[in-house]
């Protein structure tokens, strides 16, 4: 591979991640294309130039959803490790570049980009997790994402001097609340046990389970001795 | 290697323009055969509907009344008046409903934050919760705008793909549950547009001072953009009418801006690990523009994340002296405020951070009467009166 065939690609040197084999960035991006979503949301592309427009990510990040929509169809697998190094985690999906005159979905085509990098344990993918698995715990172990404890001051020190108010009162103010289902101050609202089962099975049945061993093994084993132990006092063998 | 030229001629040939996603065959027609060919279970509409037209024509059905409430871990969790003012109106309307222990999150904050999930999981968690719906015979509605946009995603999906209908009924066989899908996806907006004249009948506050400005929820209308709520006497049909309909019914001063388009800034993990995107987004391109343009006295919009967004984002803003401090808030808040609503037993309004109180003095609402009697509710738990206050409670 001569230097002026790489030149428009990041040296591995200055990349930041690293270099693999040509045969694994095909690899990456046959299991993006393998996606059945992904037919649905890559029809070409006219390079116009809209969907970074519309797009809030583009305006503050060096990011182009335009970028990703062309490398995808040109099956550039050079670029598309890269972005999946590097872009895939500024975009925001918020879906304003369904936009798209020619029908694509950018947004989507990164949602599977993610979806690969996970599944592969990217350096990117692992990057993006850290500080961030406490909400996946949260959200997979009891059914809610975000939960009224997490208002805390120090967690949210930008948000104002109410979250620290909100943080104070938590356990009054909730119980505040007419809605009988709402006085839960560590999830959402109140899920029931039985639906808690039922949402253990399906991450364990659909594989989204396995996909958290790949970038957080601490976490995974945490995850898997929780829902474990729920199923098998609900006896239920897996 | 650069661009592989084979790659590009190889596109030439497979490259299907397919069918456009706007002309797309009416889902509800879909399921109907789905069913009908014996894979799923669609859970019908019943009772009083009101009717109303979506962005390409098909009319959508709204269920009037009997409804399971599909909860928002967002708006439970951090803005509990969103949910709470829901169920309030619909109470005062007198229409009937239930609201389930029996209900997960839709998971999609997470999976458009980080991905951990897949196609087969996040269709069989809005299956499962499908099905608990109609176990009680009550028909979902839809309280967060993404769990909305994802369930329409995931509508798409399941139709398109036999492949993926098979693993979620397997995955739900291991549950004793059965591949269920409502005939309609209803967001509570489109329950409160549908319901904007019974509404305002009830209403006994003037809010005709408060000038108000929309931001329209992307997950709800630009994804699967035809299912969303248009309507030629709002905006002339070029924009989605729900909340700017039910603000005009309530007789607001709605005004306009030039970045209604753009999103809020959410990013679903930039809210959570990397916040000075979203911030400086909700403050640049939406709320500075919004002050400078309309000026107005409140931001309402439709869903959990941007509710969170153009709320929170404002306090740092102001440390900076940017042109910020508007109120934010649901329309279904502002609403129930119209109708009579408390704002702190009801409204939860001391949950946000953008200051609220000149907007409801523009309501003629003394705030700080309202506090107190807030503070006079609480000592009821403070006392060990009641552990909880309850819907006669902050009716008084
Ligand atoms: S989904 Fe991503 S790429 Fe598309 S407009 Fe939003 S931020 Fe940009
Ligand atoms: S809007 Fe569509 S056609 Fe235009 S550059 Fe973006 S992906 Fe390509």
């Amino acid at each position: 591979m001569t230097e002026t065939a790489t030149s428009h690609y990041k040296r591995p040197d200055v990349a930041g991640y690293a270099e693999v084999p040509y045969a694994e960035k095909e690899r990456l991006f046959s299991e993006v294309k393998e996606d059945m979503r992904f037919s649905d949301y890559l029809y070409g592309c006219y390079e116009c130039g809209i969907c970074v427009a519309a797009c809030p990510s583009a305006r503050f990040y060096d990011f182009s959803p335009r970028r990703i929509a062309q490398a995808a169809a040109r099956e550039d697998v050079e670029l598309i490790y890269q972005q999946m190094q590097e872009d895939i985690w500024e975009c925001s999906q918020c879906f304003s570049c369904l936009r798209c005159p020619r029908g694509n979905n950018p947004g989507g085509i990164i949602t599977i980009m993610r979806e690969v990098a996970i599944n592969n344990g990217l350096a990117s993918a692992k990057q993006a997790m850290e500080g961030y698995s406490r909400i996946i715990y949260k959200i997979m172990s009891t059914g809610t994402q975000v939960s009224p404890d997490m208002l805390q001051a120090d967690a949210f020190p930008d948000w104002g001097p109410e979250t620290a108010d909100v943080s104070a009162n938590l356990d009054l103010w909730r119980r505040a609340l007419p809605s009988e289902t709402m006085h839960t101050t560590n999830t959402g609202w109140d899920v029931a046990d039985k639906t808690l089962v039922e949402l253990y099975l399906i991450w364990f049945h659909t594989g989204a389970l396995d996909m958290i061993e790949e970038i957080d093994q601490g976490l995974h084993a945490i995850l898997q001795e929780v829902m474990e132990e729920c199923l098998e006092d609900e006896g239920i063998e897996l | 290697m650069t661009i592989p030229v084979e790659a590009l001629m190889r596109k030439k040939e497979t490259f299907d323009r397919g069918e456009d996603r706007r002309a797309l065959l009416d889902p509800r027609a879909e399921l109907l055969k789905l069913e009908e060919q014996g894979e799923i279970v669609v859970q019908k509409i019943q009772g009083d509907v009101v009717t109303a037209p979506t962005k390409f024509g098909l009319e959508k059905r709204i269920q009037k009344g009997h409804l399971w409430h599909h909860k928002s871990c967002g708006q439970c969790g951090h803005i509990p008046g969103y949910s709470t003012s829901i169920f309030w109106i619909m109470r005062k309307l007198g229409y009937d409903y239930h609201d389930p222990k029996d209900q997960t999150s839709c998971t999609a904050w997470n999976y458009y934050a980080s991905a951990t999930s897949n196609s087969a999981a996040q269709a069989a968690v809005a299956v499962r919760n499908f099905a608990a719906a109609a176990e009680t015979g009550y028909f979902p509605l839809i309280h967060c705008g993404t769990s909305y946009g994802h369930y329409k995603e995931v509508r798409e999906e399941l139709i398109h793909h036999p492949q993926l209908r098979a693993e979620v009924r397997d995955v739900m066989s291991k549950l004793g549950k059965e591949l269920v899908f409502p005939e309609e996806l209803v967001h509570y907006s489109e329950w409160l547009y549908a319901m904007r004249d019974e509404i305002a009948a009830l209403q006994i506050r003037d809010v005709s001072a408060v000038k108000v400005t929309v931001h329209p929820a992307c997950h709800y209308y630009k994804l699967v953009e035809g299912d969303a709520i248009f309507d030629p006497d709002v905006y002339g049909g070029q924009r989605t009418a729900v909340v700017t309909g039910l603000a005009q019914r309530l007789g607001a001063d709605v005004r306009d801006y030039s970045t209604w388009f753009d999103c809020c800034g959410f990013g679903f993990r930039h809210i959570l690990v990397q916040r000075d995107f979203t911030r400086s987004f909700a403050t640049q391109r939406k709320i500075e523009v919004m002050k400078e343009e309309a000026d107005p006295d409140v931001v309402l919009t439709h869903d959990t994340g941007c509710v969170t967004t153009l709320d929170k984002s404002q306090f740092a803003a102001k440390a900076h002296d940017r042109n910020v401090g508007v109120a934010v808030m649901s329309e279904a808040q502002f609403a129930a405020l119209a109708m009579g609503a408390h704002p702190y037993k009801v409204c939860q309004l001391h949950w946000h951070s953008a200051d609220y109180r000149p907007m409801l003095e523009k309501m003629g609402i003394d705030w700080e009467l309202a506090w107190a009697e807030f503070q006079e509710a609480l000592k009821k738990l403070d006392s060990g009166e009641k552990r909880f206050l309850d819907w006669d409670d902050v009716d008084e």
